[in-house]
């Protein structure tokens, strides 16, 4: 199951990956009809204005615990939930509402959870930072730094072990990087040929701490090469761009099984979760308005489609309008849900005691 | 009825169960063309192929993560620890993700995975390849803990593991698996949850797991000849679930308790059975629940001192006097 070494192959400075000589890159955005377009700019638009919402839900105090927001991120999770096909799958950490509702989860299940309501997604019993939709296979939603990371590299290895053919995309922040979980992870990937990408979020911070003072070298993706595994790095900041970079990285790993590593710069602009206070002491406020001004991917996704004239003024403002309307209703709603009852702190511990198939006997839990 | 080694009753479990089910998969470090640091998976490799048969680097939380991962798009890994000790390395995998992930979902996701290996004492091989974790795991909902004291129970149970649909710990022990008993050439399965009375008797009853369960019978026996004491000798076989009728029958019936484990005594797992037998069964004790487990210190290299440190036949014996 060994890799052949790729050390006579070329490779530039930003990237990692097999120069294909001769061949043109995918146009994969030459094919996105007016429709599609407006449905990825339309994703990320409905990701603010849920994290918007939510953030004002918390600070009404109708929601607890913690809050990662998304917003500065969202062209990430549209454009990787774009590129996924039927046995394509996606695992992320705890920052995960806009990769949520990219897949296709509602705002009201995904708005219901936060509230800790029965109708949430997961029954209230998981959280902002647990949700999960494995029908369209999004499986977490992971409140453990890196811990996400095996289990994404064993969903490849079940793609391919049933020979099918799809990949996983399992992300991760540029802080879990440092984690042994995610390195062990990358060695078995490379040395059994999984389907998977790993998708380094570099929001350039890890709660407090900038990359510079938590990675010893840089790129960070560029340490799959320690594992002969290619690797790429991406300007989040377009929409296009991270599609067209990692379309064929995907195709790779549904056609022969090739792990790869990317990683998307990116940006958040609110503290790592609502929680945190040190927002803007760790980080300039230039820095955070330079990222908003210039760097925003929804506003650059916008002035792109304007002049590609998929967008006006009117749509855009109707886009809005729907989006926060649909966030609005989604806290009513969760608002309006029941708390789970009591007995549901009791199900769903054991798949045998749920469904009462009489294989286990004895007793499962000891509350007296 | 053919006498066969633990070793290989569990190994007949686990090709009966590839044989069986095509999503069945073993994984672990060496046990596929080394077949098996204590020749669990011996052959298994050659008769099933690369595909079936995985050996992995030494990269425990990758591994278990991975068997997790897999297990959700519905694989069944059956994953070897070579001592459960190293799932010391795994532990955010199998304790965090592997236990809370059905609960998380709100029940969408389920993990049928098997981990196993061996986790005992006795072996003179000192603190860091000794640990007994069965009470860490049954302190955890979501977790189930399987510790077969002998070939037959090993078979059954292994394989009803297999077919679990949650997540089960077989802890298996070393000392056991060189050890032969009657196991019918006939499939069967033993249900998880279930104690077995492996010696009926009137005065005491010693209740045990694993291989405390072989120590208890020889102290069981000892206590017959030498004090004319009539020692029941209950097998939990599994800690959770737990066998809680079966523990308060006996006690019902002797009025008298010794718990023998080879965890470490505080908060070891017959920290939790006393707890039960004094809420359920006060009333029927004629004296107080005594514990046998390790003791309180980190295991102990040189061997004298080791094979007193582990629950031992003269300790059980000694115990059993000092309330009876
Ligand atoms: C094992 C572990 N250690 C620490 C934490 C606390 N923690 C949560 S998020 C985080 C920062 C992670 O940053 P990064 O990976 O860059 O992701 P980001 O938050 O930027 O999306 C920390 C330290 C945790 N959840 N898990
Ligand atoms: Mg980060």
């Amino acid at each position: 199951m060994s890799k052949n070494s790729n050390t006579t192959l070329e490779t530039d400075k930003k990237s990692g990956a097999k120069k294909q000589s001769g061949k043109k890159p995918a146009k994969i955005n030459a094919s996105l009809t007016r429709d599609d377009k407006i449905k990825l700019y339309r994703d990320m638009v409905r990701i603010r204005r849920f994290e918007e919402r939510s953030l004002h839900s918390y600070q009404q105090g109708r929601i607890g615990g913690f809050l990662h927001l998304y917003i500065g991120q969202e062209s990430i999770a549209v454009a990787t939930a774009s590129l996924m096909e039927d046995n394509d799958h996606l695992i992320t950490a705890y920052r995960d509402h806009g990769n949520a509702l990219s897949v296709g989860m509602t705002m009201n299940e995904c708005m219901a959870e936060l509230y800790g309501r029965f109708t949430g997604c997961s029954k209230g019993k998981g959280g902002s930072m647990h949700y999960f939709a494995p029908d369209k296979n999004f499986w977490g939603g992971h409140g453990i730094v890196g811990g996400q990371t095996p289990l994404g590299t064993g969903i490849a290895f079940a793609l391919k072990y049933k020979k099918l053919k799809g990949c996983c995309l399992c992300l991760l922040g540029d802080g879990a990087v440092n984690q042994g979980a995610y390195l062990e992870s990358l060695n078995l990937a490379a040395l059994w040929n999984l389907p998977v990408i790993y998708v380094i979020e570099n929001n350039r911070y890890s709660m407090g701490t900038s990359q510079k003072r938590s990675s010893a070298g840089a790129p960070l993706a560029r340490r799959a090469e320690s594992y002969d595994m290619d690797w790429e790095v991406i300007d989040g900041s377009s929409v296009y761009e991270i599609r067209e970079k990692l379309s064929p990285l995907m195709e790779r790993a549904r056609n022969d099984c090739t792990p790869s590593v990317v990683e998307i710069q990116t940006y958040r602009y609110r503290g790592h979760s609502v929680a945190d206070a040190n927002a803007e002491k760790y980080r300039s406020k230039k820095e955070i308005e330079d990222y908003k001004k210039n760097h925003d991917p929804i506003m650059l996704f916008e002035k792109t489609l304007i002049k590609e004239g998929v967008l006006t003024d009117a749509t855009i403002e109707e886009i809005d309008r729907e989006a926060k309307k649909e966030a609005t209703d989604a806290a009513k709603f969760a608002d309006e849900s029941p708390y789970p009852p009591q007995e549901e702190i009791f199900t769903d511990v054991y798949w045998e005691i749920d469904h009462r198939t009489g294989k286990n006997e004895g007793r499962i839990f000891f509350n007296d | 009825m053919p006498q066969i080694l633990y070793r290989k009753a569990l190994n007949d479990a686990f090709a009966e169960e590839l044989e069986r089910d095509e999503n069945v998969v073993l994984i672990g470090e060496e046990i596929a063309e080394y077949n098996g640091a204590y020749k669990v998976t011996e052959g298994l490799h050659a008769r099933f192929g690369d595909r079936r048969v995985i050996d992995t680097p030494i990269s425990e939380a990758a591994f278990c993560g991975l068997g997790i991962g897999a297990s959700m798009l519905g694989i069944r890994p059956v994953i070897e620890l070579m001592f459960w000790s190293f799932s010391y390395v795994a532990f955010d995998q199998l304790f965090n993700n592997a236990a809370t992930v059905r609960y998380m979902s709100g029940g969408l996701i389920n993990v049928p995975i098997v981990v196993r290996g061996p986790a005992n004492g006795g072996t003179n091989v000192g603190a860091t390849h000794s640990h007994t974790p069965e009470n860490f795991a049954a302190y955890t909902p979501g977790l189930k803990v399987v510790c077969p004291s002998n070939a037959y129970d090993a078979k059954g149970l292994m394989k009803s593991a297999i077919r679990d649909n949650d997540p089960v710990f077989v802890m298996e022990n070393t000392l056991l698996y060189g050890q032969k008993w009657e196991v019918p050439d006939e499939e069967y399965l033993i249900p998880i949850g279930k104690a077995d009375i492996k010696r009926e008797g009137a005065d005491i009853s010693l209740i045990a797991h694993g291989r405390c369960v072989i120590t208890c019978l020889e102290a069981a026996k000892v206590l017959e000849e030498d004090y004319e004491i009539d020692a029941e000798v209950l097998d939990l076989r599994s800690i959770r679930p737990l066998d809680q009728e079966a523990i308060l029958n006996s006690v019902r019936k002797t009025n008298r308790a010794v718990l023998v484990d080879e965890n470490k005594p505080f908060c070891g797992t017959g920290a939790q059975i006393a707890a039960i037998i004094q809420e359920h069964a006060f009333d029927d004790l004629d004296a107080p629940v005594k514990r046998v487990s390790s003791l309180d210190a980190p295991q102990i290299y040189s061997k004298p001192l080791e094979d007193e440190m582990i629950p031992n036949v003269q300790r059980i014996v000694r115990t059993v006097r000092e309330i009876l």
